[in-house]
């Protein structure tokens, strides 16, 4: 093994200790982010925080870009490298519901903390956490709090950044509140959309039928689960949500499915896309409606190797902390990254056992751990440990 | 009237005009003072934690502005000490301070006692309940007290639009500083109404102020200080600041109306001492409330008299307490 990385791995479990000295100003930094509202499209406030608080932390050249991203940067010593440290402020959730933070000993609780209050309190939260390791980069370190990554976003902020930067950003790191441990440095392939069905206002009801727009969406879901899936390259198919009807006895003339593609292969990503896509528009046709299948988000297959340096030496960085690294793919901001060749992995910061609800309760403990994990990344990185030879 | 307009505009301030935190603590460590933050709690489990820990963080930590970090609770039923002390805070029960004194049950009660315990020449008072728990919640009540001397209590008021058009934005208090003590005053201390949030729980003041006046133990104490500040200080003691937004619960109607009863007492036995007004019966203690039930209309009485404590100048111990902190 490379001395220097050697060196940063005999000292990785140090900064954990280190770090939870950091936890009360982390938390306030989470406490103070989660309470703004941000779903996509409506971050703004929560970019306003991240601007105010990279500037109070003496970040350089604190901005914000055409595309709404709140952006510093740390600048290195020689500055030859720029490595960009991505957490995205959108949250997944309305902004009318109570975004009020509980916190108890041991655990944190509120909405749009794992996706993804905590990531964006880690980012800012970051240059205190190398000054108070004693961490001083060679490269550039570009903080990022980016707009519009989730649903119809489609990582606009992100790919808007790297498609205008006159940076040349050389690696990526994206931080996400969950999970510790989980590692993710390739993306798979993905199409999101929506399946719109309508009933025309002339539709002919003796001729059709009073079924209505959910029956025929009903059809054209068990439609879409009759197409055959390769176990390999691995593919699925996700509904995510539908909505259709109203109160009271009428017929429902409108219903809406949203519908997620996941596939290793590209090929098959699109080849889904077209069958199901036929489908609706078969469904519709054979009822005298229409269907429409508005594509929202892609995200093409491709990142890094299991074997290229970067994930190697997260998956060492993670075995000196005591973590058993996973491995998963995904469909998040590393995609941006990905589309233009650019080495970058996900990491995730804690642990959490309430996911599945609305209001989530993360974990405290394991977050110095998860930040200590992110520092010993970025110095890996810095010091070349993670170049491909 | 220009006077107190003169008032408004040298005495009024906006948090953001304080956010500079190292000035403010290189001003409060020139000047040599102390400055305590009072969380008094009643089953406040839910939001005492990141109010200690934000707090703790950044003006503590970051820029060293609270001197202590105290929370007294009333006897709370749920883990609102235990939390509060998990996150570093100094936790106190208001029964366990000057025991030996007859115990009575209100954040009033807290608040007098905080003046006993605590040892800052400066107490900011932070309610337990805010959810949009921010740094400017104290230091923008306690920057007026460390850049302006004669400034003696400082009031928040929250930025509350109740319609926007026109350049006009209103700026109020909640229903019942606009419907009773808003009226109140500009009958009977028509200055006190250039107050725009009088009833706010948020506030912080000197000692010599604080030491010198009586505390109701109930909903009564906001109006009380007011009224006995301005009495024996004028309005040039006073300073409020815009905190921004301020989200908390909505208390249900029934509940401002019992609250409103208990500032009244409070008022009228003021205004009566002051002779302000006179001639005033006997005041009836006992509010009645309905509530329907079926078909029926079912009478609900509260019986309601606001308890006082003295000066606590006039507590031998605490005269005791002090003579030997500054000896």
């Amino acid at each position: 093994m490379d001395e220097r990385f050697a060196r940063i791995l005999a000292r990785v479990p140090a900064y954990a200790s280190e770090m939870r000295r950091l936890e009360d100003i982390l938390l306030t930094n989470l406490v103070m982010v989660a309470e703004i509202p941000s779903p996509t499209f409506g971050e703004r406030r929560r970019m306003e925080w991240v601007l105010d608080r990279l500037s109070q932390y003496r970040l350089e050249r604190c901005s914000t870009d055409e595309g709404g991203n709140a952006l510093g940067i740390l600048p290195g010593r020689t500055g030859e490298r720029n490595i960009l440290l991505v957490a995205h402020l959108d949250t997944p959730v309305d902004d009318n519901l109570d975004h009020t933070v509980m916190l108890q000993p041991g655990s944190v609780s509120g909405v749009g903390l794992a996706d993804n209050s905590l990531g964006v309190a880690a980012l800012v939260t970051l240059p205190l956490a190398l000054n108070a390791l004693g961490v001083e980069l060679e490269s550039n370190l570009i903080l990022m709090g980016s707009t519009r990554a989730l649903g119809r976003g489609d990582l606009a902020g992100t790919r808007f950044f790297l498609n205008n930067t006159d940076l040349q950003i050389d690696s990526g790191l994206c931080l996400e509140g969950v999970r510790l441990g989980r590692l993710s440095y390739a993306s798979i392939g993905m199409l999101r959309g929506i399946i719109s069905y309508r009933l025309p206002d002339e539709y002919d009801w003796t001729r059709f039928g009073a079924g209505g727009a959910i029956v025929s969406m009903n059809d054209i879901i068990t439609r879409i689960l009759e197409i055959p899936l390769p176990r390999r390259p691995r593919t699925a198919i996700v509904f995510s949500s539908i909505e259709g009807g109203g109160p009271g006895s009428k017929v429902p003339t409108h219903a809406e499915l949203q519908i997620e593609v996941r596939s290793d292969s590209g090929d098959i990503v699109e080849d889904l896309h077209r069958r199901i896509s036929n489908i609706a528009h078969e469904v519709a046709s054979l009822a005298g409606a229409e269907a429409e299948f508005e594509v929202i988000a892609r995200r093409r297959p491709g990142g890094l190797e299991f074997s290229h340096p970067l994930p190697e030496r997260a998956r060492d960085i993670l075995t000196a902390l005591e973590l058993p690294p996973r491995i998963s793919p995904s469909t998040a901001e590393l995609s941006a990254f990905v589309d233009r060749g650019i080495p970058a992995m996900r990491l995730g910061l804690t642990s959490s056992e309430d996911l599945d609800e609305a209001y989530e309760r993360l974990d405290i403990e394991p977050i110095a751990v998860g930040m200590a994990q992110v520092v010993g990344l970025l110095e890996a990185i810095d010091q070349g440990c993670c170049d491909h030879e | 009237m220009s006077k107190t307009n003169g008032w408004l505009n040298s005495n009024t301030f906006h948090h953001a005009e304080f956010r500079d935190l190292q000035r403010l603590v290189d001003e409060k460590e020139r000047l040599g003072l102390t400055i305590s933050l009072c969380i008094p709690t009643l089953n406040e489990e839910a939001t005492i934690g990141k109010e200690v820990v934000v707090f703790r963080s950044e003006l503590q930590q970051r820029y060293p502005l609270l001197d202590e970090i105290a929370v007294i609770d009333s006897g709370s039923s749920d883990r609102t000490l235990e939390v509060a002390a998990a996150f570093g805070a100094d936790t106190y029960l208001a029964s366990e301070i000057l025991p030996h004194l007859e115990p009575k049950r209100g954040k009033g009660e807290n608040l007098w006692k905080a003046i006993y315990q605590l040892r800052g020449d400066i107490i900011v008072y932070i309610d337990a309940d805010i959810k949009n728990i921010h740094p400017r919640f104290v230091y923008g009540l306690v920057a007026p007290l460390v850049y302006r001397p004669e400034v003696k209590y400082v009031k928040a008021f929250y930025d509350r639009p109740l319609a926007a058009g026109g350049g006009v934005r209103p700026t109020g208090g909640g229903r019942v500083t606009e419907i009773l003590i808003r009226p109140l005053f500009s009958l009977f201390f028509p200055e006190l109404s250039f107050i725009i949030q009088p009833l706010s729980g948020e506030y912080a003041v000197r000692r010599e102020v604080l030491e010198a006046i009586p505390f109701p133990i109930g909903y009564g104490v906001e109006t009380s200080h007011l009224l006995d500040v301005y009495t024996r200080w004028g309005i040039e003691a006073f300073a409020q600041t815009d905190l921004d937004q301020r989200v908390h619960f909505n208390q249900p109607t029934l509940s401002l109306g019992r609250m409103s009863f208990a500032i009244m007492q409070t008022f009228l036995s003021r205004a009566e001492s002051l002779g302000v007004v006179g001639g005033l019966p006997e005041l009836n203690r006992v509010l009645r409330q309905f509530q329907a039930r079926d078909d029926e209309y079912e009478a609900v009485e509260f019986a309601f008299t606001e308890d006082e404590r003295p000066p606590m100048i006039e507590v031998a111990e605490y005269r005791t307490k002090r003579s030997t902190s500054n000896g």
